[in-house]
């Protein structure tokens, strides 16, 4: 019965499977990008003169792992579409 | 509790409460249509902004378009190399029935023959045009800092030198050197200083009020990642091919399985280039025109105003997002070099790949 409300609200099958998967790529993201940042402020406050190394890193690794969501948002992007 | 935490307490509370009641009072006009009868669109609003067009369209005021037309140069095997201007093929005028010659544009913009035969098309379209400007402000940038260095040699720079120089010098020492080593990373540095500062211009062009979305074209990242894929597998040494199809380092039952594997990271590794630049500036684009739907869908300066200020922040952080795109695209095109140049470690020596 859920499933037929959401099919109402959202029209298609295939817009309704674009916008969980959207959505769970996103909460992987954050998970991701939230840990990375934990784990360099926490190192940052072991070792404060490589802070400046440290940052670039993060920065650099949060990229990759948005990278990855990003992948996950194209793809929902083109099955809503069809 | 002293009676002045008291009262900036109770004033959060009553500020906090007269916003969510005026926000009650904004949502009826959510269904309001508009005075010409069509209700606002978001979707289609994005998708004209995020994608390519045959005219450059600069303002919209009062219902009539503003935009510069592109040329379109089509070939057929019939009728050869036709070049015409996009502004022929518009509705309205004298040429009313948005054709010419045998060829309409359909809403989407998408070009098409009426008699149904083939062509291709190598117009200049938007996101080539501004491919083509980023490319004439890169050489005017980089002759001016050349020119300068000669001039200057052997004195402290001055002027753009002196900010375009410390940037080439970190993509040499930094990025190039580090990965491929100092005997060969000359070799590909015009490739990498390219690489990096043609992606951060159209990152930036992309940016700007009536900009084109040129580093949010999938074509525009295959092509980058194809040359990427292209330089790295025909300098590819001995030892980097040996590396694919007998894996060092690993059990022997395991490597026949791993011989699959890596020759799909061959593929792999350029993809993800591809899709990571497409879809994180896409991503951002859509993520500042759907902040400015916002204000078009409820029409109230209570929504406009908190709008208006999260798109300035989304648009600092895309400005810092391009950077680091463009950043990250060359530092994995100078580590797969690296790895593709590589001279021979002993046996035991720790391999570690990025895919």
């Amino acid at each position: 019965m859920l499933l037929t409300i959401l099919l109402e609200i959202t029209g298609s099958m295939s817009a309704l499977g674009a916008g969980i998967g959207a959505g769970l790529a996103v909460i992987g993201a954050g998970l991701g990008i939230g840990s990375i940042g934990g784990r360099a402020m926490e190192s940052m406050a072991r070792q404060p003169e490589m802070a400046g190394r440290i940052q670039t890193g993060m920065l650099i690794v949060a990229a990759f792992v948005e990278g990855a969501a990003l992948f996950a948002i194209a793809v929902c992007f083109l099955v809503g579409q069809g | 509790m002293s009676s002045r935490s008291l009262s900036a307490s109770s004033f959060i509370k009553s500020l906090i409460y007269s916003i969510i009641f005026s926000f009650s009072i904004v949502f009826p006009t959510f269904s309001k249509e508009k005075e010409e009868g069509e209700k606002f669109n978001p979707a289609e609003m994005i998708v004209h902004h995020i994608g390519d067009a045959y005219d450059w369209h600069l303002v919209t005021i009062g219902g009539h378009h503003y935009s510069i037309p592109l040329p379109i140069i089509l070939y057929s095997s019939d009728r050869g190399i036709e070049v015409f201007s996009s502004g022929k093929l518009q509705a309205h005028g004298e040429h009313e029935s948005g054709e010419y010659n045998g060829y309409k544009l359909d809403d989407h913009g998408h070009l098409s023959s009426t008699e149904g035969r083939k062509f291709y098309d190598f117009s200049i379209t938007k996101n080539a045009a501004s491919m083509m400007l980023g490319g004439l402000i890169i050489c005017i940038i980089f002759l001016s800092v050349a020119s300068g260095f000669k001039k200057n040699s052997g004195k402290a720079p001055r002027g753009l030198q002196s900010f375009m120089e410390p940037l080439i010098l970190y993509i040499r020492d930094d990025v190039a050197v580090p990965n491929i080593g100092e005997k060969k990373a000359d070799k590909f540095l015009p490739y990498l200083l390219t690489l990096f500062f043609f992606i951060w211009i159209n990152n930036l062009l992309g940016l700007i009020p009536t900009g084109a979305n040129a580093s949010g074209n999938i074509a525009f990242t295959f092509v980058l990642a194809l040359l990427t894929a292209i330089i790295v597998n025909f300098s590819g040494n001995r030892h980097y091919w040996g590396h694919i199809f007998w894996t060092p380092g690993v059990p022997l039952w395991l490597r026949p399985i791993m011989l699959p594997v890596e020759l799909i990271g061959i593929f792999t590794k350029p993809f993800a280039l591809m899709i990571r630049l497409f879809a994180n500036m896409t991503a951002g684009h859509i993520v500042i025109l759907s902040l400015f739907s916002f204000i078009f869908i409820f029409e109230s300066f209570l929504v406009g105003i908190p709008a208006g200020a999260f798109v300035i922040a989304m648009t600092f952080m895309e400005l810092f997002v391009g950077l680091l795109q463009a950043y990250i695209f060359t530092i994995l095109a100078a580590l797969f070099i690296g790895i593709a140049v590589e001279e021979h470690h002993e046996e035991g020596h720790a391999h570690a790949e990025k895919h």
